[in-house]
């Protein structure tokens, strides 16, 4: 595993010089992590500061729903599928999320073969646990038939390019493709005994959309030295030896937590991690949605795609 | 705090560099010409008598070879070359460096100088030795010595210059974007130096002064804030060039410097798309003002 060597000069408390024995070739390595109590990262950010974001949505076709977004160098493109299917037993009067990841190969060299697969598992999980809360998403809405057909959404996730910070980029596509997805509706036409007929709507525009605003978004707060930054670049990531992705919801609450890297949290510096966490989320999920309010409004405009 | 743009907002970044376009621009799988009686050199191929391109790039011909230079591609030494690299591991007598080329580059023990400036036959206990003045993910700059028979580069760092890079910022562009000068160090004037290796890894620091260890000395001391804003605008500035796909060398990189700071940009708005067009476009007006 990595061996991380941080040296923390007595004198200035906050200049963190890191020096990385790596084993995985590709790990970067930064000289100078600059000094954090100022507020200035190698790039010019502040501490809570997001790199460039460009997003696009509607680029699948034959998907109901899809979003690519594009956070500096990290390219994730997410398509939405809606199915019918029967309810869970235990919930027979909502529908469901399933979530798959993909990390492909072209990302980095590290998902080379079976590489992504952890980190993949590891995405879909947190999704997973964060979409659970009764607060993020109706689930009723997507009931067809009490206790018999339900619609189930298959979000599909595919990283293209891994530029830091692919938690983050995943929980804004995802929101901006469940935005645009939509349901065809549905009438139940006859009741022929035990088994109901089912009857799409003819118009392929006669759909509803799910109501988004209190879907999460996640924020990573990783430590370095005495402070914590948002949005890392691959060589902060690698520099961080602890950090946590918070699942903010619209209305600032948290519907999951998850630690990631080998080092450990004091348990005030978590705290406020959180408190930090949170008040980033709100920020950045209202911005989102009035983006995907304006792009709605746009209309039709010509798709940009991937042929930038 | 967070700008999120739609992707019809974002500009291109295709500005063409030189003003004259390349005159003969291939694909991979394109004919390049169907007569007979030319040699083909690199990135070509010969199929049913007529001549393919291999890789994306320029047709460049001399007398009688055909050869086509990739637009991008890893990084080709040739000897006298100044490139940056990292550690990657510690063997016997040499240290392997990565400087983005097929293969990983050599520094042999005897290649480099030892600390005190001694100059003997390095011995077991110099070998032994090793891990203390380089480890595993140094930066080192160093020279192109000699080419090995299967392209692997061997370095040198045999001056005062070359040597442990300390504190600073690494930034990765395209080997081809660097062109190649008589000097490849600069004191620039903002505060900073840099440091363009031929490898496409160019190394932005405080500035460095004369007499300077070098070698494998290190210097930890705090880098004042004004020279880390310098820094990072500079960081920023060269990633701003790379991704409009100008040439990098010490007056571009000043030019977009200078231009950024007229234009009142903060140091993180170079990192917007529409900022990166607006300074390049601003050096391509800077050139053409200075060739009139």
């Amino acid at each position: 595993m990595q061996d991380l060597d941080s040296k923390l000069n007595e004198d200035h408390e906050n200049l963190v010089r890191l020096n990385m024995e790596f084993m995985i070739p590709w790990l970067f390595e930064l000289e100078v992590v600059g000094t954090l109590k100022d507020d200035l990262r190698c790039d010019g950010r502040t501490r809570l500061d997001y790199r460039p974001i460009i997003l696009e949505t509607g680029l699948v076709s034959n998907a109901s729903g899809s979003a690519r977004l594009r956070l500096a160098n990290s390219d994730v493109l997410v398509g939405v599928k809606v199915e019918l299917a029967s309810p869970l037993p235990e919930k027979p009067l909502e529908g469901r999320l399933e979530f798959f990841v993909d990390c492909s190969a072209n990302a980095t060299p590290e998902f080379e073969g079976r590489g992504g697969e952890d980190l993949a598992n590891e995405i879909c999980r947190f999704l997973q646990m964060s979409y659970m809360s009764g607060d993020t998403i109706n689930l009723a809405e997507l009931s067809v038939l009490a206790g018999q057909q339900c619609w189930v959404l298959y979000v599909d996730i595919l990283i293209l390019e891994c530029g830091g910070n692919l938690y983050d980029a995943v929980s804004l596509a995802v929101k901006s493709a469940l935005y645009t997805t939509q349901i065809p509706s549905i009438k139940v036409a006859t009741m022929d005994g035990d088994q109901p007929e089912l009857e799409l709507s003819e118009d392929p525009y006669d759909t509803k959309r799910l109501d988004t605003q209190n879907v999460p978004c996640f924020v990573t707060l990783m430590k370095i030295g005495n402070h914590y930054i948002v949005d890392p670049t691959p060589e902060e990531e690698c520099c961080s030896s602890s950090g946590i992705v918070v699942a903010v919801s619209g209305t600032k609450k948290i519907t999951a937590v998850r630690k990631i890297g080998s080092g450990s949290l004091h348990p005030e510096s978590l705290v406020s991690m959180l408190k930090t966490g949170s008040e980033v989320g709100a920020v950045v999920n209202k911005i989102l949605m009035n983006k995907l309010l304006e792009e709605e409004r746009a209309g039709n405009t010509q798709k940009v795609g991937f042929m930038r | 705090m967070v700008d999120i743009r739609l992707a019809s907002e974002v500009p291109l970044f295709d500005i063409v560099a030189d003003s004259t376009e390349p005159k003969h621009l291939v694909t991979p799988g394109s004919l390049i010409t169907k007569e007979t009686g030319f040699m083909r050199g690199h990135g070509t191929y010969m199929q049913d008598d007529c001549l393919y391109s291999s890789v994306a790039g320029v047709v460049e011909r001399v007398n009688q070879l055909i050869s086509v230079r990739p637009l991008k591609s890893r990084y080709h030494g040739e000897i006298g070359d100044v490139v940056i690299g990292r550690v990657t591991e510690v063997s016997q007598k040499r240290w392997k460096l990565d400087t983005n080329a097929r293969l990983d580059s050599v520094l042999l023990l005897q290649s480099v100088n030892l600390p005190g400036g001694e100059l003997r036959r390095r011995s077991a206990e110099d070998e032994l030795a090793m891990r203390q003045y380089l480890k595993e993910g140094d930066l080192v700059s160093a020279e192109v010595q000699n080419i090995f028979n299967d392209g692997a580069l061997s370095l040198h760092t045999r001056s005062m210059k070359y040597g442990k890079l300390s504190q600073g910022c690494l930034v990765k562009v395209s080997p081809s974007l660097i062109r190649r000068q008589k000097t490849h160090f600069h004191n620039l004037p903002c505060g900073a130096s840099i440091i363009m290796g031929n490898n496409g890894f160019v190394w932005i620091c405080p500035t460095l002064h004369e007499d300077a260890a070098g070698g494998f000395v290190q210097n930890l001391e705090t880098v004042p804030h004004g020279d880390r804003q310098a820094i990072g605008r500079l960081r920023n500035c060269v990633t701003a060039l790379a991704q409009c796909k100008m040439m990098i060398y010490d007056t571009s990189i000043m030019h977009a410097y200078d231009a950024s700071i007229n234009a009142g940009f903060e140091i993180k708005d170079l990192l917007l798309p529409d900022r990166i067009t607006e300074i390049a476009l601003m050096v391509r007006k800077q050139f053409e003002m200075e060739k009139e």
